[in-house]
């Protein structure tokens, strides 16, 4: 197969191809490394890379699937080249989070949800860009620069799994991991016309990623199709005695997502989380397709995701705060020099270890934790979320799934995100509903939309939330949505 | 001066005695090398979660069981917030909201008053900084992190020192005896932190409480104690106010001095741990912990005197440490003599303990080798002088008393044959005081029974040797 034709699999059929020795994991390795070498310079969807290494790996499975009479033995990713966003430690490689605060700090073991994938057989090529640990929706806040948007670098691909996406959008990885706390998997794969997963809350676990709001933080994959992105899933999935809050949930069965049908299902559109409470534009016509598919669409009223964005803030933001406190300049990562006293010592390491949106919620999360302001701020705030949980639990027992845009936007020109963090926080208002109540959701693209600037029309997503656990039903919702309908026979 | 009362409330830090930290696998063991046992979780770095040991839960259910609290049902974790060098995540792993116990109380002896507590919880110990002179360098071992602590917290209940002593060294007893914790004080794994205000006579108002760290012995609490309420009320009567701080004790000096004032404390902004599960505790977990709970001292102490007929006070010191009610139920069972094996231990053995500076928890002595020493005394085959000098060498040097006494020569002579001998040599040889005896002199007795004690080398079985010389003394009698 040629470059273009090997890039043009997906990971699983990559994964096929490499076990029947139709491509080989060097070539697949190889194909992705020009990629890199070709886009690298302009997107920077990297932080590290290891080529010889991983063509190395690539040879070895290579030997191995030529030597191996019966490949079904071989594990399913064999040979397969993934990226993983610098937030999931690989033991021995760096794990920068975006920050200068750990920009040499060097991984002494790896996350469960790696360790999974390279047990799976996974070739894990590199580490890839993101906000600040995490916090973020757009990229700009890495410490090593931004990510820029493959299709147009004008615009940012989303984040703060925006270099997950990038590398998956341009051809630099066939499949990647993200983390998502408040919508880091799905906006930016709306943004990269990509299919992004948050799974369940504590279906992956969260050993070996680095911590920005534990109550919320999961990892997930972002990749081309819905079929990667299942089956992604299930070789990350399963519960970790390293995570006392992960759990066992069911595995995706492939073949149960490709027979998938939306007609007679109920599908719930929140009205709170529509622009002026109407549908239009992608969503309309998303809303049609499922219509004309037998299903039925309804809108329905979730009053108390008005405030999910600020509750989502207020706790976030006071779990990173206490997250980040380790990071002092005492035992590793940055340390700040000329400072003999320790306060000092604290205060100009993380002045200088910290970027702005990163100090931004520290004081916010104080700010909500501090005595004066615990009560009507953090209470409150975990008390609206248990009300949040409630109002989807009632939802699903109307509704088998619910529908919204993954986004407010298509990808945003670089430079407009920051200008006001708080219409910036508003944008996260249908990524952060799942989040609070720990449900699964995935964007898939379904069709573009006109940029808010009228220059172009650029990827839209489509969010599928479902109750917890329901990854089979928002997967084949998506792998539905994905196919275009029924297949006609 | 006119009368004032001092009220107290303890927050005594216990270590429990697990295998492995709280929250990791890493060993407990006291005294290690410098960050010898310390792990991705207990250091604290990025992305490791902490695992909750379940025998920490335990522990601390088995401690508010013991103290007739009310174990929490769905007990949880906060995050503590404030930042220390000492402190790798920046954070302590505590209780806040849902402390896994509340209420409960311990009644002391003397006086007899009842000590409430106010809640128990969990929480992971922080590292040691060591202050290098020489180079004023701060060293930092990090192996202390996360050992499982128990807080244990009183209502302010105590009116003096003694009382405070009188509870802790009960406290610690029970501890020990629920096999929880090992309380040694001078490694820090039992930590009592003093709150203490005082206030004129009959107010009910309490006054501004300053709070006591650093207190590395029983003795040191109480002359804290002592001289903090005496501070404290000296200020007072200047006309001055107790300012609400933390003060530290300085062994040495011993004084109290101010470590931070309250309004410069940190605010620890607590908020529940999001990586540990709620503790969902049913009734089964409790009843199952209960069944094995050990007697606790107090029981043991009803039992002493209610079936085993000891005096109050004896029964009282018996269950003062777990090694000592030990001890005391072994000797009572090998000897068949309760009241005897009390004795023993009430006099002789607790007189090597002081002779010796020795703290119960520090005996080596095999615990059979007093029930052996009193049976030897009982069959006579020891005299009681020799039966102390076993217990000597049985608890200096591990001695087992049948073998010291063999090797050393001390079994008693009974032998009616040598003893005979004995007291016809010494009737031979004295026949002024023989005669003396038989015209009438009747305290001659003890001297001519001294002589044949003598001749035995003092070995002889007084009893034996006393009745057989009244018969020979009555067979010239009759002569």
């Amino acid at each position: 197969m040629t470059r273009e034709e090997i890039l043009k699999l997906s990971a699983y059929e990559l994964s096929q191809k490499i076990r029947e020795q139709k491509v080989s994991s060097f070539d697949a390795v190889s194909a992705v490394f020009k990629n890199i070498d070709e886009h690298e310079s302009n997107v920077h969807a990297y932080l590290s890379f290891w080529k010889e290494e991983a063509l190395q790996k690539a040879k070895e499975c290579d030997e191995i699937v030529a030597s191996t009479p019966d490949v079904s033995g071989l594990p399913p990713l064999f040979g397969v080249p993934v990226a993983v966003k610098d937030n999931l430690l690989l033991s021995g490689k760096k794990a920068t989070c975006g920050s200068r605060m750990l920009s040499d700090y060097i991984a002494p073991f790896t996350a469960t949800c790696v360790e999974k994938l390279l047990s799976a057989g996974a070739i894990v090529i590199g580490k890839t860009n993101m906000d600040e640990f995490g916090m973020g929706s757009s990229t700009e806040h890495s410490y090593f620069g931004a990510t820029l948007h493959p299709m147009d670098p004008t615009r940012v691909p989303g984040g703060s799994s925006g270099g997950s996406a990038a590398a998956v959008s341009y051809g630099g990885a066939f499949a990647a991991l993200g983390t998502d706390t408040g919508g880091s998997i799905r906006q930016p794969a709306s943004f990269c016309g990509l299919v992004g997963l948050r799974p369940t809350y504590g279906s992956v676990s969260r050993h070996g990623l680095v911590a920005f709001s534990s109550s919320m933080d999961v990892a997930g994959p972002i990749t081309r199709g819905t079929r990667d992105a299942a089956w992604l899933f299930n070789n990350v999935t399963g519960a970790d005695p390293k995570d006392q809050t992960s759990a066992g949930v069911p595995k995706v069965e492939l073949s149960e997502m490709e027979s998938y049908s939306v007609s007679g299902k109920r599908i719930g559109i929140p009205k709170e989380l529509l622009s002026d409470g109407n549908i239009s534009g992608q969503l309309q016509k998303a809303a049609d397709f499922f219509t004309s598919h037998g299903a039925l669409v309804e809108v329905f009223d979730m009053p108390v995701l008005e405030y999910a964005v600020a509750i989502y803030y207020i706790l976030s933001s006071a779990e990173a705060t206490a997250n980040l406190a380790r990071y002092d300049g005492v035992r590793f990562g940055y340390r700040a020099g000329g400072a003999p006293e320790i306060s000092e010592l604290y205060t100009k390491t993380r002045t200088e270890g910290f970027g702005r949106e990163v100090k931004r919620r520290i004081l916010l999360g104080n700010y909500v934790l501090s005595t004066e302001h615990f009560n009507d701020c953090y209470r409150q705030a975990e008390r609206a979320r248990k009300l949040v949980c409630r109002a989807f639990s009632e939802a699903f027992s109307k509704y088998d799934f619910l529908i919204c845009p993954t986004s407010s936007d298509v990808a945003p020109l670089l430079g407009t995100i920051d200008q006001d963090p708080l219409s910036t926080y508003i944008a996260d208002l249908c990524t952060v509903p799942a989040s609070l109540a720990g449900i699964p959701a995935v964007s898939v693209p379904f069709g573009k939309q006109m940029s808010r600037d009228g220059s172009c029309e650029l990827p839209w997503g489509l969010q599928i939330l479902g109750p917890r656990c329901g990854e089979q039903e928002i997967l084949g919702a998506a792998r539905f949505v994905e196919r275009g309908g029924e297949d006609r026979v | 001066m006119c009368e004032y009362e001092t009220v107290i409330g303890l927050e005594v830090h216990v270590e429990l005695k697990t295998r492995s930290k709280i929250f990791c696998s890493c060993p407990t063991t006291f005294g290690a090398p410098p960050n010898a046992h310390i792990c991705e979780v207990c250091a604290g770095l990025p992305g490791a979660l902490p695992r909750l040991n379940k025998k920490v839960l335990d522990y601390a259910i088995m401690t508010v069981l013991a103290l007739d609290g009310e174990v929490t049902r769905q007990s949880r974790f906060d995050r503590k917030n404030y930042f220390y060098p000492d402190l790798p995540k920046g954070y302590q792993i505590s209780q806040l909201y849902a402390p896994i116990g509340t209420g409960g109380f311990m009644e002391i002896e003397e006086p007899q008053k009842r000590i409430r507590i106010h809640e128990l919880h969990m929480e992971d110990d922080a590292g040691k900084l060591i202050h290098d002179e020489g180079s004023g360098m701060t060293k930092i071992d990090y192996s202390r992190c996360g050992v499982p602590l128990l807080e244990i917290v009183t209502e302010p209940d105590f009116r003096s020192a003694d009382e405070v002593v009188a509870f802790l060294e009960k406290l610690r007893t029970m501890l020990k005896s629920l096999g929880v914790s090992d309380c040694k004080m001078q490694e820090g794994s039992l930590r009592a932190d003093v709150n203490l205000s005082v206030r004129k006579a009959g107010d009910t108002e309490l006054g501004t409480r300053t709070e006591m760290k650093n207190l590395s012995s029983f003795r040191a609490v109480a002359k804290a104690i002592r001289y903090e309420a005496n501070r404290q009320w000296k200020v007072l009567c200047a006309g001055g106010s107790i300012d609400r701080e933390t003060r530290r004790w300085d062994e040495e000096k011993e004084v109290s001095l101010s470590m931070r004032k309250k309004e410069d404390a940190t605010e620890y902004r607590y908020f529940p741990e999001p990586d540990l599960p709620v503790l969902f505790i049913s009734d089964e977990n409790i009843d199952e912990i209960r069944s094995i709970l050990p007697e606790l001292p107090d029981q043991k102490r009803i039992r002493y005197i209610e079936q085993m007929h000891l005096p109050p006070y004896d029964a009282g010191i018996l269950t003062s440490s777990p090694e000592i009610s030990a001890l005391f139920e072994k000797t009572a069972e090998m000897c068949g003599d309760p009241k005897e094996a009390s004795n023993w231990i009430m006099g002789e053995f607790m007189k090597i303990l002081n002779d010796t500076s020795t703290l119960p928890e520090n005996i080596s002595m095999r615990q059979e080798s007093l029930g052996e020493i009193i049976l030897l005394l009982k069959e006579g085959k020891v005299s009681r002088a020799s039966a102390k000098t076993l217990l000597q060498a049985a608890f200096a040097e591990g001695a087992v008393p049948s073998e010291y006494a063999e090797a050393h020569d001390l079994w008693q002579i009974s032998d009616p044959d040598i003893l005979g001998k004995a007291i016809d040599e010494v009737l031979e040889k004295n026949p002024k005081a023989l005669g003396e005896f038989l015209e009438g002199k009747t305290k001659n007795f003890q001297f001519l029974l001294g002589q044949a004690m003598r001749a035995t080398s003092g070995k002889a079985d007084p009893t034996s040797l006393s009745s057989l010389l009244s018969s020979k003394l009555e067979d010239f009698r009759q002569k």
